[in-house]
C-alpha cells in the first residue's frame, strides 16, 4: 500500500536514482466497474507529497457525458508485446536472432552473403529480408545459400514485430541457429520498433561521412553493436575512424565496433568471433 | 534526395499516428463510447518523434475513425537528464550532455522518451 496516500496499490512505479525530483506516479482506482487512474506528486527523499486527487467526472448516469479516461498507455505496446513474444520464441529454441538497421547501400546484404558463405558451414544461418520493394535481396541471400523470407514494406520504412512474427511462420527455424533480419535501409525509424531480436546491429560504411551518430542518435544508442563497413575504401574517402567511435560512444558508451571490409574480407574473422560468442 | 527523406519521416511518423487511433478506438469501444473527444499525447523531445510530421500524420489518421472530431492535444516533454554522480538536473535537447555542474558523463534521462497516450476523453450515452 502506498504510505502516502493510502490508496492501497503496491504497484506504483517511479524511475530514478535517490535525489531529488518530484516523480509523478499512479494509482489506478475502480468506480462502477470502471478503471480510473490518477496521479500525484511524489519526492523520492520524504513522503511528505500533496495529495492530487482529481477525479475529473461526475457520476450522474442515464445521459451521455463525457468521460476523462487516463490510459497512461505507451503508444507502441502493441508491437511490444508482440516482440517480446518473438523474443520468448527465439530464446526457447536457443536462436540468436540479429536486426540489422543501417542507411541504403551500407552492405548489410554483401556482409550476410558471405557470412552464410563462411560461416555459415558451421552455424544454421536464415534470413529475414526487410525492403520496400523487389525480392533482390532474397534472391542474393538464396543463391548465397541460406533459407529466407523478403518482407516488402511497400511504403512503410521499417519493419515491425508483427511482420517478423509472420515472416519467420514461413521459415523453418532450426534449434542453436541464427536468424539475420535485415531491416529497411533508413537510420531513423527502425531504431523505434523492437522486433524482439538479440541483439541490434547498426551498420555504417565510410563512405556515409562520420557525422552519422551525430544525425542518428537513437540507432547508435539502441544498437549493441556498430560495425563500420567498407574499410577497403578507407584510403579514398575523408572518413575519420576514431571520430564516429568517440560519437557513436557519447551516445552509447555500451556499444561495441568490429571495423571490416565484407568486400576483401578484412576483419571479418572479428565478425565470426561474435556471433560464435553470442551462439554458443 | 531531399524528397525521399521527407517521405520517410512522413511514413515514420504516420505509422505511429495508426498506433495511437487504433488504441484510443480499442479503449473507446470498450467502454462503450460513442466517440471521442479529446486525445492528450505525450511526446518526449527525445523520443525519436518528429512532432511537425506527426501532427500532420494525425490528421490522416483519425480520418473515419472515433477520433474524427477529436481535439488532439500534444503535450511537449522537455527532455531532463540527470546526473548519476551529484544528482544535478538539467534539462537538454541532446541524446548525451556532461553534467553542466560535476562535469561527470555519467548522466542519464529522466524524462524526454515518452511516446504514450496519457488520457481520452469518451462520449457515452447511459
Ligand atoms: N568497396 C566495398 N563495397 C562494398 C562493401 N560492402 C558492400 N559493398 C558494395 O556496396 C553496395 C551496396 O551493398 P549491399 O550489400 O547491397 O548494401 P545493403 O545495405 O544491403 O543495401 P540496401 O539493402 O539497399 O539497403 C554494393 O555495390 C556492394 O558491392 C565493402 O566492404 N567494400
Ligand atoms: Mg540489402
Ligand atoms: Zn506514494
Ligand atoms: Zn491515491
Ligand atoms: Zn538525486
Ligand atoms: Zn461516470
Ligand atoms: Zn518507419
Ligand atoms: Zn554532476
Amino acid at each position: 500500500m502506498c504510505g502516502t496516500c493510502g490508496c492501497g496499490e503496491d504497484d506504483h512505479i517511479t524511475y530514478r536514482i535517490p535525489g531529488e525530483v518530484n516523480l509523478t506516479h499512479v494509482h489506478t482506482h475502480t468506480h462502477d466497474g470502471l478503471t480510473h487512474s490518477h496521479e500525484h506528486a511524489h519526492h523520492h527523499h520524504d513522503h511528505n507529497h500533496p495529495e492530487a486527487h482529481q477525479h475529473t467526472h461526475e457520476h450522474e448516469h442515464g445521459h451521455s457525458h463525457t468521460h476523462t479516461v487516463t490510459l497512461e498507455q505507451n503508444i507502441l505496446s502493441k508491437n511490444e508485446l508482440i516482440a517480446e513474444r518473438n523474443r520468448g520464441y527465439f530464446e526457447g529454441s536457443q536462436v540468436l536472432a540479429l536486426n540489422l538497421v543501417s542507411s541504403p547501400g551500407s552492405g548489410k546484404t554483401t556482409l550476410l552473403e558471405r557470412t552464410i558463405a563462411e560461416l555459415g558451414k558451421k552455424i544454421d544461418c536464415t534470413v529475414i529480408e526487410g525492403d520496400q520493394q523487389t525480392m533482390n535481396d532474397a534472391e542474393r541471400i538464396q543463391k548465397a545459400g541460406a533459407p529466407v523470407v523478403q518482407i516488402n514494406t511497400g511504403n512503410g520504412c521499417h519493419l515491425d514485430a508483427l511482420m517478423v512474427n509472420k515472416a519467420m511462420k514461413q521459415l523453418e527455424l532450426k534449434r542453436k541457429s541464427i536468424l539475420f533480419i535485415e531491416n529497411v535501409g533508413n537510420l531513423v525509424c527502425p531504431s523505434l520498433f523492437d522486433l524482439g531480436e538479440s541483439r541490434r546491429v547498426v551498420i555504417i560504411s565510410v563512405t556515409e561521412g562520420d557525422d552519422k551518430p551525430a544525425k542518428y542518435p537513437t540507432m547508435f544508442e539502441t544498437a549493441q553493436l556498430c560495425i563500420i563497413n567498407k574499410t577497403d575504401l578507407l584510403p579514398y574517402v575523408d572518413f575519420d575512424l576514431d571520430k564516429v567511435k568517440a560519437a557513436a560512444a557519447r551516445v552509447n558508451p555500451r556499444l561495441e565496433f568490429i571495423s571490416l571490409s565484407a568486400k576483401t574480407g578484412e576483419g571479418l574473422q572479428e565478425w565470426y568471433n561474435w556471433l560464435q560468442k553470442l551462439h554458443s | 534526395m531531399a524528397i525521399f527523406v521527407t517521405k520517410i519521416l512522413v511514413m515514420h511518423e504516420l505509422s505511429i499516428a495508426v498506433n495511437i487511433v487504433e488504441l484510443v478506438e480499442e479503449a473507446a469501444r470498450s467502454q462503450q463510447a460513442e466517440n471521442v473527444s479529446k486525445v492528450v499525447l505525450e511526446i518526449g523531445t527525445l523520443s525519436g518523434i518528429e512532432f511537425d510530421a506527426l501532427t500532420f500524420a494525425m490528421t490522416e489518421a483519425v480520418k473515419g475513425s472515433l477520433l474524427q472530431k477529436a481535439e488532439i492535444v500534444y503535450d511537449i516533454i522537455q527532455a531532463v537528464g540527470v546526473c548519476e554522480e551529484c544528482c544535478h538536473e538539467f534539462p537538454t535537447d541532446d541524446y548525451f550532455t556532461v553534467c553542466p555542474v560535476c562535469n561527470s558523463m555519467h548522466t542519464s534521462f529522466i524524462k524526454g522518451k515518452e511516446l504514450k497516450i496519457k488520457s481520452i476523453d469518451l462520449v457515452t450515452n447511459d
